[in-house]
């Protein structure tokens, strides 16, 4: 082979139709992520634009109301407020010690820990409403029958997170090194204090971190509520974990419903303030990801 | 093996060395955390059971044939009708389109983050995924009934502009929003595949975009269809979006201008319609729901079972 | 000379070098200090000159003297020990006594079991999923293993200090705490923890901020922690797998030193690859090899060659195995 001259090596030398190719691939998969930029961006400014006339503090302290004008969420804030409650006290204590059990203590050799795991893994994937549908044959109606009220609604909530507060907290403990909790052991630990006193407080911003995300999507999930038969024409705020309620999302759905534009708007209004709730859980998830990641 | 009885010598280190301190607490303790896992099965065992009675109540009345095969859905009227297939008609003609939307974005915005990006831009285009995923689909409902249906209408360039209520814009809106969901998965599946290995491809003097085709993605194939899997498993299993934007008319038809009704849509209006319980308007609920239940569980272990395979690959 | 090999039980000991066995203080032992030209031709042949200039040898012959062999109690004997991992052999035969008060070295190359023998001392196999020990270890004439022995009890009074050091991500005075409280200890803490620090040769370097991240220390100072952490709970026996071998040379030499003052009052068992740190700091060296025959890395069967004073099997090794290693014609 004769010796390469210099414009070999240059770009230029290259097909003109490869270089097209190669190109073009590269604006193609920038593009969708534009793609799905431009969408959040024209989502929120579209919620901004068409809510605007309704921001206010009359929207956060009026109740629904049959007039688009005197509308407001007070009672859905609150609904969601309960809810969320519910869902921080029951999903999260079982969802972390059953991650705790199934990383640190379970047996992979027992059948009936391989079989949780693929049970959980696949619950994660089960559409929402179907747990909808689990609370209304169990919670709502059927058995226990406590009818649309704030319990079985957040009850249902915590069915819906549970597995993903499970795998997100063991991805949590798998991220802390096995020589923690060796060491502690070398040091006469039982198991469960080396867990409980070094692994555990060592995953606690993981931890955290799928807490918060968990309590977002429980905000914002509506389908598994409608299911329940939670009314949505609510003009109380909740007084117990008996009482009938609403939720930012329901009332949303609802007010979307309605065929008066005045409604849209307020619909656009209280989804600026869904989302604002959202966005906020979110960011601190993700700055608590980062600022306490530990490097080990 | 000796077996020993009792602490023999006096001397500090034998001391204790067989008590039982604490093991009952401890036991205890980790009896508890088992039953946290073990109320998995439970929350299993309660949507099978929850899906499944009132289902074989239905078909006690309705001919499962009917069911599979009709075309009529109009059950909770008097003398209703109860084919399903307008209903498995409509969410396919969503799930289709949102496939068009999600799959290959997602697909390319993987490719991106994993071949392309930057430490810095990824840093960054990352977490707004997360946030694109952490929309509240009601939000997303309305987003296409308010500005994706307006937009479209004015802009058509057939014949009929689409209904107010139609198939595609809630299917494009969803595939926005599944997008993340493909990438997330895609993009860990090609994370794994082994450095060496587009070392080796750019040593031999292949571009990004060979690498990528050629490398990257049939070695992270197995993982990336997980991801398709369970984006259009998802796409089936969505509820707000259509509910809201595509419509409460059941419909049997190809056509995504129109409007239509889809499995998830009607179990959520059936729903807010307050059946009471028993009937067969209530017991619909639960004939539809396991129909979708069990569409979207093959899908999911097909899924699970691609994602662990990948995963053994490499570790 | 006897050497102990696989199969055979251990009974008598090497013979001392330089007379019978008396009552007097060990320094009527003391080995001579011959220069290199009187050393046996077989330990001088291949005995490369190391870079401090002196022969494994040599640094052998400088310990301090041997013990006198009636007093030496048994902390450890093992009989015929054996692990396998998930069915596959990892181990073999071992015979081995472990006294009080002196630093034990189990040498050897890579893959030979000398971790896993280690580890059987302190029941942290046991945390291996498939793990399996057979024959007999006894600790001062206790079955190890006995039904009724309580694992976190035999780990409480035999400590271990493991190869990459491993503090807790908190302060450093919770990291020597950690010990203590677990185990219920209701005294002060405070001077615990000194203690601890003074006797690991940390206290100076942290006394003043011990509300600081154990993270933030050096390798060598956060080896030195671990160690502390493990005195803390006052063991009896400290294990050490390969402690230094993450550390530079002059934090070994530190760790090295502290094992030479924590000797005379817990007895230690260090494995090292290092066989110039085995010569400098045990007592008696315990050589491992593969078996003969297992030339597949996947099956590859520990054995236990020969078990001596430090000093013989540097010096004048029984077995031609060992001669290799040490003389470093393999390994």
């Amino acid at each position: 082979m004769s010796t390469p001259t210099e414009s070999v090596l240059l770009a230029s030398h290259r097909k003109r139709s490869l270089r097209v190719r190669d190109g073009a691939f590269r604006a193609a998969v920038t593009g969708s992520v534009v793609v799905g930029l431009a969408v959040l961006v024209a989502l929120i400014i579209q919620s901004l634009v068409k809510g605007w006339p309704k921001l206010g503090l009359d929207l956060i302290t009026n109740f629904p109301s049959s007039f688009y004008e005197k509308a407001g969420i007070q009672s859905a804030i609150f609904g969601t407020l309960w809810l969320v409650a519910i869902v921080f006290v029951t999903a999260i204590p079982i969802g972390v010690g059953a991650a705790v059990y199934m990383e640190m203590f379970a047996d992979t050799n027992v059948w009936y820990n391989r079989v949780i795991d693929v049970i959980i893994q696949n619950l994660a994937a089960v559409p929402s409403i179907v747990y909808g549908i689990l609370g209304l044959a169990f919670l709502a109606r059927g058995f226990i029958d406590l009818g649309p009220v704030l319990l079985t609604g957040g009850l249902t909530l915590s069915f819906l997170v549970l597995p993903v507060v499970i795998i997100a907290s063991r991805e949590a403990l798998r991220s802390v090194p096995s020589s923690i909790l060796d060491g502690a052991l070398a040091l006469g630990a039982t198991r469960w204090q080396g867990v409980s006193r070094q692994v555990l407080p060592a995953a606690i911003p993981g931890i955290a971190t799928a807490s918060i995300l968990a309590v977002s999507r429980a905000i914002g999930e509506a389908a598994p509520l409608l299911l329940l038969g939670a009314l949505q024409f609510i003009t109380f705020n909740p007084t117990g974990l008996n009482s009938s309620f609403t939720a930012l999302p329901i009332q949303i759905f609802n007010w979307i419903s309605r065929p008066q534009e005045g409604f849209h708007v307020a619909a656009a209004a209280a989804i600026i303030v869904l989302l604002g709730i959202t966005l906020l859980l979110n960011a601190t998830a993700i700055w608590l990801r980062r600022r306490f990641q530990q490097t080990w | 093996m000796a077996t020993a009885t009792k602490v023999m010598s006096a001397s500090r280190p034998l001391e204790g060395l067989e008590a039982g301190r604490g093991r009952l607490r401890e036991k205890l303790i980790v009896t508890s955390l088992f039953l946290c896992a073990a109320l998995s099965i439970l929350v299993t065992l309660g949507i099978v059971v929850a899906l499944v009675e009132p289902s074989i109540e239905f078909f006690a009345t309705i001919s499962p044939w009917e069911f599979f095969t009709g075309t009529e859905w109009s059950p909770l009227f008097k003398n209703g009708e109860f084919g399903v297939l307008p209903l498995v008609a409509g969410t396919m003609v969503v799930t289709v389109i949102a496939s068009f939307v999600c799959l290959p974005l997602g697909l390319f915005a993987a490719i991106y983050l994993s071949e392309y990006a930057t430490q810095r831009t990824r840093g960054f285009v990352k977490p707004i995924l997360e946030i694109l995923a952490g929309v509240p689909t009601v939000v997303y409902g309305f987003f296409a009934l308010t500005f994706v249906t307006p937009l479209l209408r004015e802009n058509w360039l057939f014949e009929t502009p689409p209904q107010v209520f139609n198939a595609l814009s809630g299917g494009l809106v969803m595939g926005i929003m599944i997008l993340p969901t493909v990438a997330s998965i895609a993009e860990d599946a090609m994370f794994a595949v082994p450095q060496s290995l587009r070392a080796g491809a750019a040593a031999l003097g292949a571009t990004r975009y060979e690498v990528s085709t050629r490398v990257v993605v049939p070695a992270a194939l197995s993982g990336i269809i997980a991801a398709f899997v369970l984006g259009i498993s998802r796409a089936v299993g969505e509820t707000m979006i259509v509910l809201i934007a595509v419509g409460g008319t059941p419909n049997l038809t190809w056509n995504p201008a129109k409007a239509m009704q889809t499995m998830t849509a009607f179990i959520g209006a059936a729903g807010l319609g307050d059946q009471s319980t028993g009937s067969i308007g209530y017991k619909t609920i639960f004939a539809v729901g396991m129909t979708l239940f069990l569409m979207t569980l093959v899908m999911n272990i097909i899924s699970i079972r691609l994602v662990r395979k990948y995963r053994e690959v490499y570790d | 000379m006897d050497t102990v090999s696989v199969g055979s039980e251990v009974t008598s000991d090497s013979e001392f070098r330089g007379g019978a066995v008396t009552e007097s203080e060990p320094s009527d032992h003391a080995p001579e200090t011959v220069p290199d030209a009187g050393v046996s031709p077989e330990a001088h042949s291949d005995a490369r000159a190391r870079g401090d200039g002196s022969t494994l040898a040599g640094i052998a012959k400088a310990r301090r003297p041997i013990r006198d062999e009636a007093r030496a109690e048994t902390v450890f004997e093992l009989s015929d020990v054996s692990v396998s991992y998930s069915g596959s052999c990892a181990v073999q035969g071992v015979n081995l006594r472990i006294r009080r008060n002196e630093v034990t070295a189990l040498i050897g190359p890579s893959g030979c079991g000398k971790t896993t023998v280690l580890r059987c001392l302190n029941r942290t196999n046991d945390l291996i999923q498939g793990a399996k020990v057979e024959g007999n270890v006894l600790y001062h004439g206790i079955d190890l293993y006995g039904p009724k022995v309580e694992p976190v009890e035999v780990r409480r009074r035999i400590g271990m200090v493991f190869q990459k050091p491993n503090p807790f991500p908190k302060s450093i005075y919770d990291n020597i705490a950690f010990g203590p409280r677990v185990g219920g200890f209701k005294g002060d803490l405070d001077e615990l923890v000194e203690r601890s620090l003074r006797r690991a040769a940390l206290w100076d370097e942290v006394k003043r901020d011990l509300k600081a991240s154990a993270m933030a220390l050096s390798g060598g100072q956060q080896q030195r922690l671990c160690i502390a952490r493990c005195i803390a709970v006052e063991p009896d026996v400290i294990l050490m797998d390969e402690p230094c071998s993450a550390l530079d040379p002059v934090s070994t030499l530190r760790i090295e030193e502290l094992m030479d003052e924590l000797v005379s009052e817990y007895t230690i068992v260090i494995v090292t690859h290092n066989m110039q740190q085995a010569a400098r700091v045990s007592d008696r060296t315990a050589f491992f090899t593969v078996a003969e025959g297992q030339d597949d890395k996947d099956h590859r069967i520990g054995i236990l060659v020969e078990y001596d004073y430090t000093t013989t099997v540097f010096t004048k090794p029984g077995d031609p195995r060992t001669e290799d290693y040490v003389t470093g014609r393999f390994g």
